[in-house]
């Protein structure tokens, strides 16, 4: 009893970390040009696909593998903000929605042609041997997705609080018209803005397939519910990203597991529905 | 004024109901001259898809907002006339609209705290209910059939016409759509249209001068996704089949498509995006393969050179020419 309760909790606290990155680059992108960033999605899809091809296309270990991914999806999603969003020089919402819709069906299609449509498996980070702790066994790759996006959170915050770039890009994500009459020129931070929401999204790939096979649409999924959890913690906000991403993950894995786990993906956007109706702006929103 | 000019005059004020006799006349002529069924069953196809863009127009272009999740409805309209009409026996055509009823309530329980809130919040909730009734399709199989979908749906029928051959089904499922068609040029001519396309410009403007906007826009929602219904019943009906992959987010990313190639807030051009895109497939050969990427492909560039869509911004462009070329003449 107390096992099994151990067992979801550190299952959906792996699957709430993968969530939680997703959604902290929802948010990153929507901070600094006030759109859904659907592309999202195919990041997290891209990531695990540079890795498989990392991993076996170029015989690279592990570490450096995963870092090549990560970087690559990064390059991709500002080559797709370069080329694909910033020529369109639209500030209507609705087209700009649009636009990531379109990119994100574009882009699938290029994965679709590239990677085909098999599944793949992914080997994990490192061999699967459970480790007992307070007798729930986890896998070491859950240990690694947890782990890594700690690191991950921790250099976001490093890079927003410290380096110059950062403290840019919260000036436009808190008043974007004072950001320009100071001189932040917002071309560069759209560009940075992608390239951090791709590296996320991507590091979340990589960590999550493993798990889930690869697979070209692996990411729609995925990526959803991460938005799912954007919204839940409050869109926009970086702890509430991370909070809802935890609690998403919880609530999924609890009622996968004393529930029903045929129904386990619609509990995401029941929640979601039910937030929206209570509080639409989420646990943290401002 | 002379005689010429009387009649472009009238042709001019009444070119709306002289766009929709001609179609209307077009349509009953159609299956004289074409009576090959496959390509029956393409324009029927064509029908039914104008039926849902038609709708989502209404609430993209004209209410201004986003839905990702028309496919639920119109799946909801699908299951529910198998249901009603095999599980239980109901006769069709009251299941028909009690289903679009019901899909209307549904709506207006996601409409209502949704609509409250702008664009991506909105773009988010539908999509996430398409997924909820995507599973719902697939995991509740005793109900639905599961993955291997739903057969056996009884035809619709007029004392003794049964419309189970494309010739009839051509003039079962246009005609639907163009009473469809005519309710929306209807609509987005009357006060409601106005306050709509008012409010599609600018939320605020259109507050501030006496539009209920957020009743508009869930008034709006509700009748799209009524449309999306009984489309979605037309088309189990007409299929007497139906599986739960027509009627996923990529069917409503697809219906998306045509909304934005007819252009946004266009009902003509609504008719016309959904057979661009039905017909699409059988003027490439290598479709399968590209599929993602031409349709990708040809929403951002029409996003990106003609935002108001192909006919509405060819038509724009033809405008100002002409009007650059009278004003050279007139200087000449």
């Amino acid at each position: 009893m107390y096992t099994d309760l151990l067992q979801y909790i550190f299952s959906g606290l792996t699957g709430g970390a993968i969530y939680a990155l997703i959604a902290l680059g929802f948010c990153v992108v929507s901070n600094t040009m006030g759109i859904v960033n659907f592309i999202q999605v195919d990041f997290v899809t891209l990531g695990g696909m540079f890795m498989f091809s990392a991993l076996f296309a170029l015989g690279l270990p592990t570490v450096p593998a995963l870092v090549l991914a990560v970087c690559l999806v990064a390059l991709v999603a500002m080559v797709v903000e370069r080329v694909g969003l910033r020529p369109a020089r639209s500030d209507n919402h609705l087209v700009l929605i649009f636009l990531t819709v379109g990119l994100s069906i574009i882009l699938r299609g290029i994965i679709k042609i590239v990677w085909g449509k098999n599944r793949m498996a992914l080997p994990p980070l490192t061999p699967d041997v459970p480790v007992q702790i307070l007798g729930a066994s986890v896998l070491p790759q859950a240990l690694w997705i947890l782990g890594l996006t700690v690191v991950a959170i921790a250099i976001l915050t490093w890079f927003f609080h410290k380096t110059s770039l950062g403290l840019c890009m919260r000036a436009v994500a808190s008043n974007p018209t004072a950001a320009a009459v100071v001189g932040i020129a917002s071309g560069r931070i759209r560009l940075t803005s992608y390239a951090i929401a791709g590296a996320l999204g991507g590091l979340a790939g990589v960590l999550v397939t493993p798990i889930t096979t690869l697979n070209y649409d692996v990411g729609v999924l995925l990526g959803l519910k991460g938005f799912a959890a954007a919204i839940l913690g409050g869109f926009g906000s970086f702890p509430g990203a991370i909070l809802g991403g935890l609690g998403l993950g919880l609530l999924e894995s609890l009622s996968a597991g004393y529930l029903s786990s045929a129904y386990k993906d619609v509990v995401a956007f029941v929640v979601l529905l039910l937030v929206l109706f209570v509080r639409p702006k989420g646990f943290l929103g401002k | 004024m002379t005689g010429r000019q009387n009649l472009l005059y009238f042709l001019s004020l009444h070119r709306t109901g002289l766009f929709a006799t001609l179609m209307a006349a077009a349509l009953i002529l159609f299956p004289y001259i074409e009576d090959n069924p496959y390509t029956l069953g393409l324009t029927n196809l064509i029908a039914i898809n104008a039926i849902i863009v038609l709708g989502l127009n209404l609430f993209i272009g004209y209410a201004g907002q986003i839905s990702l999740g028309h496919a639920a409805f119109f799946g909801l309209g699908a299951y529910g006339s198998a249901i009603a009409t095999v599980t239980f026996g109901l006769p069709p055509w009251p299941s028909m609209f009690l289903v679009a009823a019901l899909v209307g309530l549904v709506a207006l329980a996601v409409g209502i705290p949704v609509l409250r809130l702008s664009g991506h919040y909105l773009a988010m909730a539908t999509l996430g209910l398409n997924y909820v009734v995507h599973t719902v399709l697939l995991q509740w199989d005793e109900v639905t059939g599961g993955p291997s979908g739903f057969a056996g749906i009884p035809s619709l029928s007029v004392a003794d016409v049964v419309f189970d051959d494309p010739v009839s089904l051509h003039y079962l499922l246009w005609g639907f759509t163009m009473v469809c068609l005519l309710l929306c040029l209807n609509l987005v001519r009357s006060g409601v249209g106005r306050g709509l396309a008012a409010l599609a410009g600018d939320e605020t403007a259109a507050a501030s001068l006496g539009v209920d906007t957020r009743s508009a826009k869930v008034k709006v929602f509700v009748l799209s996704a009524v449309l999306a219904s009984l489309a979605g019943s037309l088309f189990a009906h007409c299929y007497s089949y139906v599986s739960p992959d027509t009627f996923g987010i990529f069917t409503s990313t697809d219906m998306v498509i045509m909304v934005v190639v007819g252009g946004m807030g266009s009902i003509w051009g609504s008719v016309f995006g959904a057979a661009f895109l039905t017909l699409l497939p059988e003027w490439m050969e290598i479709f399968d393969t590209y599929k993602d990427f031409v349709h990708g492909g040809i929403l951002v560039l029409v996003l990106m050179f003609l935002p108001q869509g192909l006919i509405t911004g060819l038509t724009d462009m033809i405008r100002v020419r002409m009007a650059l070329w009278r004003r050279d003449h007139a200087a000449a």
